[in-house]
């Protein structure tokens, strides 16, 4: 992992002790709301529903137990017990109180942590692939680059004051587990004629105007990743629209003024600004490289595995289902899932972290991730602990076997606690998951993803869910679009929007007619719903969502 | 000015702990909805809310908001602000954990 240097340290506690300040002269009166929002901004604070609400960042989902320890003791010292997992990898506390923020950020830099630049109109924190220095299909471990672009775009004195928030995701394998096309610029890792370098895709992004990236460079060079993402981030801070903030994303620059003519632009920018990276950065690069060498994997008998995988259907189950490949064929990447049935997506008890930080330190070399899919991860599990890892997952209730399933749902925090939701995501979620386990379905439905996002911003990811939810205000009541096929995978695709809306007692009928539907009509279990919508297209999938729906109008209206 | 459909109190967060409170007719802010001072008159609301947001120290981001009158006093037309008055669905937490609701 990265360990801070002098200068990471020092830039941090700088920042904490300016914050404080800040937060003083705000409780003074000596700054007004208006002075002190983009500060408190820029340090990760809002101020939500109920409280204020402290984003954390975790940079490329990456955690060591020692840092989970401390978000738990802040979770139980200045919340309530509890932390929420969110969508770019970062945790949420949502009922911090504003004098206690500058205590929790000191806090958080004893464990090499910080919550900048998780708000406002900068660089947010760098994604990348969950399963990143671990997974069989990875060409190399994208942290590293993503630690590169943390450096570089933390307090980047040209990108502070940006046209709009500016969102980067790195992945080092075929298989896109980061949503690369759906971010501002999506980083792949890939290998040319043995040299390594990066595909650039641009302009992907969810939101009110959902857009697929597009690949703006097939191959850059390593030691060019840099300054041509300088080149890319320094074009639309000039090119991006100031006047409109829903036009301000790169996304709009694009579509506005077309690929070429912006890829234009940025090769001018390129060629203007390449000479003056000279070679500092690659010396950079390589001292992180050093940071994210692979542990040394020891080696253990396998038996007791095998014999509790024979013996156990449940834990069969969360083997079968948890469990992805990993690069060491006798370790396991092992998901946590943070979406027990009933529960709330992405949320973690203090007691679940620490116990979840000492699995990490006696199992997986220290090592946790945080996935964008609310779910936590051990990167490095030996399979023949896979067994006591499992007993002590169940014993905290999260040994749920949904990984992937339709329970392992994305939901923004909606109306439950966001001050810009129209409607609640969470409860939907609940209902969902409950559902469809009394059923004991899930597992017969197979691969499903379904996104929930409580407003247009679509921080539920919902355009890219193979089953996408949003929540809107409908006349001061609360009501449900579903959009149908999306993906966000390397087939990327955005969700089409099946029909009006239903209201919140509905949206759980409606989900159970598009899953009977799919039951009934998939050529075999092995084709997974999205195939099967490929397959078919939205009409009769929308002909079965409001099958119903319109018998019941016809039957009202006579 | 027209009479508005629904009478209207002032309502922001507190600026230390952010959470949901109400402006009362003795320019003091309350957790308690009841206790909040109510507009009939369009005008008298506009002004009241101007000397609400002078309170900058001790609020953010005050505004009017409509309300409805019941048999338990009055409730909020809009479910943004039924949630205000209570807190987040998934827990018991907000002011529904507080003994004055």
């Amino acid at each position: 992992m990265y360990k801070y240097n002098d200068f990471d340290h020092a830039f941090v506690t700088s920042r904490n002790a300016q914050f404080r300040e800040q937060v003083n002269r705000r409780i003074s009166g000596a700054l007004s709301e208006d002075e002190f929002k983009p500060l408190r901004l820029m340090n990760g604070l809002y101020l939500q529903l109920h409280a204020y609400m402290l984003r954390v960042a975790i940079p490329y989902g990456t955690l060591n137990s020692a840092q989970m320890r401390q978000l738990a003791m802040i979770a139980d010292r200045w919340d309530k017990g509890y932390g929420h997992f969110t969508t770019r990898q970062n945790i949420q506390f949502n009922w911090t109180k504003l004098q206690d923020v500058p205590d929790i950020l000191d806090a958080l830099a004893e464990v090499e942590m910080h919550a900048i630049q998780t708000s406002g109109n900068t660089i947010r924190n760098v994604t990348a692939d969950h399963f990143a220095g671990a997974a069989a299909d990875e060409i190399a471990d994208p942290r590293i680059y993503a630690e590169l672009i943390r450096q570089w775009s933390t307090d980047h004195p040209e990108f502070q004051f940006l046209p709009r928030k500016f969102k980067v995701a790195v992945t080092g394998a075929k298989q896109d587990r980061a949503v690369i096309h759906a971010h501002d610029i999506g980083l792949q890792i890939i290998e040319q004629n043995g040299i390594l370098g990066m595909r650039v895709i641009i302009g992907g992004g969810l939101g009110r105007t959902p857009m697929i990236g597009k690949v703006i460079r097939e191959f850059v060079a390593m030691d060019d990743v840099l300054p041509y993402l300088e080149s890319v981030v320094s074009v639309w801070n000039l090119l991006g629209r100031r006047d409109n903030k829903y036009k301000a994303r790169i996304k709009i620059t694009i579509h506005e003024n077309g690929i070429d003519e912006f890829s234009r632009l940025v090769d001018e920018r390129f060629a203007l600004i390449r000479p003056s990276f000279q070679g500092f950065d690659q010396t950079l690069l390589s001292e992180i490289s050093d940071a994210f060498i692979a542990p040394k994997f020891q080696r253990f008998d396998l038996s007791a595995f095998d014999a509790r995988y024979q013996g156990d259907p449940n834990f069969r189950s969360w083997v079968d289902t948890n469990i992805m490949a990993h690069k060491q064929a006798d370790y396991a990447i092992a998901t946590i899932s943070l979406k027990s049935h009933g529960e709330t997506p992405g949320d973690a008890s203090s007691a679940q972290m620490r116990r979840i930080a000492d699995l990490a330190e006696t199992y997986s070399y220290d090592e946790l991730r945080i996935s964008h899919e609310q779910n936590i991860v051990l990167p490095h599990v030996h399979k023949a602990h896979l067994p006591d890892v499992y007993d002590a997952l169940r014993a905290i209730g999260l040994a749920t076997a949904n990984i992937g399933l339709i329970s392992d749902i994305i939901a923004c925090p909606g109306m439950d606690y966001c001050a810009l939701a129209t409607a609640r995501s969470i409860p939907i979620a609940q209902d969902i998951a409950t559902h469809f386990d009394a059923l004991k379905l899930e597992h017969d439905i197979g691969p499903l993803k379904i996104k929930i996002s409580g407003c247009i911003n679509a921080c539920g990811h919902h355009h890219v869910g193979h089953i996408g939810i949003l929540g809107l205000d409908r006349a001061g009541i609360e009501n449900y679009q579903i959009t149908l096929g999306g993906d966000g995978t390397e087939t990327p695709a955005i969700g089409e929007r099946a029909g009006p809306g239903f209201g919140a007692d509905e949206v759980i009928p409606a989900i159970e007619r598009l899953i009977h539907f799919y039951l009934n009509e998939r050529l075999a279990p092995s084709e997974t719903f999205l195939e099967c919508y490929r397959r078919l297209g939205l009409g009769p999938f929308k002909t079965a969502l409001y099958e119903t729906e319109q018998s019941k109008v016809r039957a009202n209206a006579a | 000015m027209p009479r508005p459909i629904f009478d209207q109190i002032i309502t922001a967060n507190a600026l230390l702990a952010g959470d949901v409170v109400y402006f009362t007719a003795a320019d003091t802010w309350t957790r308690d909805m009841q206790k909040a001072e109510v507009f009939s008159d369009e005008a008298i609301a506009q002004v009241r809310l101007i000397e609400a947001m002078a309170q900058a120290n001790v609020i953010v981001g005050a505004y009017l908001m409509p309300i409805q009158h019941t048999k338990d006093g009055h409730a909020p037309t809009h479910f943004r602000e039924e949630f205000r008055t209570k807190g987040p669905s998934n827990y018991a937490h907000g002011k529904q954990e507080q003994s004055h609701v």
